[in-house]
């Protein structure tokens, strides 16, 4: 005689948040990302002025690039919750997601930036206009984590954090362009400056144009799992909410 | 490659915080989604 296994949800359901189209995207990535490795500290060529220094600049600017890239998604996705007729709460989790991952990518351009700073000036940090109104940003986005974390109902702290990530990502253009508005040590935008003009030789630019994709094909993968796992969250906790309210009415001897 | 101490860890640090993020995410994926049926997971 032989027995059904019992049925539960773990054995039933599909475990994760990867789909085909993660996979695929998360392949493409990686094989990216060792691209990035190959071309940044191999075939890329040392800088006249700042010799081997300048690979830092392989994974420092795609950092940033990320995490600006990540703040005006949380600001979108921010506007769309906050402005749609809907009030979208996957909206308020994409903003949420993508919120964490420039936060961890904002962190990174910090480090790598100290690490590049110290070889070229000398030392770690400095107050200088770039680097103290990154630092801001980067405390500007704890804040909004933080204000994710607040007590209150999921539509209130969707609509706190909205109006936060929108306030935030006013930072953006101020952090970039500050080493155009005030005097700094920091130099100017190699690809994105005012006119426009790249001052890269090829294979650095073709490496740092390898950076970019590789950061932003990881961008898109960290969001689509972030989001789900948020959505997760976000259903566990409702689970959770409505079987205490149900064994609190079974204590009460209340039916619902 | 002079500096080789400042460059290599500036890419260690990179890398290894993508894969602790990545990490971190496809786990707490994994561990929620147990509880969790298909019909539960708009994005299958």
């Amino acid at each position: 005689m032989t027995l059904d296994p019992p049925s539960t949800v773990s054995t039933t359901s599909r475990r994760g948040t990867a789909t085909a189209a993660t996979r695929v995207l998360g392949v493409l990535t990686i094989v990216m990302i060792g691209w990035l490795g190959v071309f940044g500290l191999l075939l890329s060529p040392a800088d006249r002025d700042q010799g081997d220094a300048v690979r830092i600049m392989y994974v420092h600017v795609p950092s940033v690039w990320l995490a600006y890239l990540a703040f005006i998604v949380t600001a979108l996705a921010s506007a769309v919750h906050l402005f749609g007729k809907s009030h979208s709460m996957q909206a308020d989790r994409v903003a949420g997601a993508s919120a964490e991952i420039g936060v961890v990518f904002m962190a990174v351009t910090l480090v790598t930036g100290m690490l590049w700073g110290r070889i070229t000036w000398g030392v770690y940090w400095q107050w200088d206009a770039r680097l103290t109104t990154t630092a801001l940003l980067f405390i500007s986005y704890i804040g909004y984590l933080a204000v994710r974390g607040l007590e209150g109902s999921r539509s209130q702290r969707a609509r706190r954090s909205a109006i936060v990530g929108l306030l935030a990502v006013l930072e953006v253009p101020l952090v970039h362009w500050s080493v155009r508005l005030w005097r700094s040590l920091h130099q100017e935008a190699t690809v994105l400056g005012t006119d426009l003009d790249v001052s890269l030789d090829g294979l650095m630019l073709f490496s740092l144009f390898v950076g970019v994709v590789a950061f932003t094909l990881l961008f898109l993968w960290l969001l689509l799992h972030r989001s789900r796992v948020l959505t997760m969250i976000d259903l566990s906790a409702e689970t959770g909410l409505d079987a205490a309210l149900a064994q609190r009415r079974a204590e009460g001897g209340v039916t619902a | 490659m002079t500096d080789a101490g400042f460059i290599l860890g500036s890419y260690a640090i990179t890398f290894g915080s993508i894969l602790i993020f990545a990490w971190r995410t496809v786990r707490s994926g994994k561990s929620l989604s147990d509880g969790m049926s298909d019909e539960e997971k708009p994005w299958l």
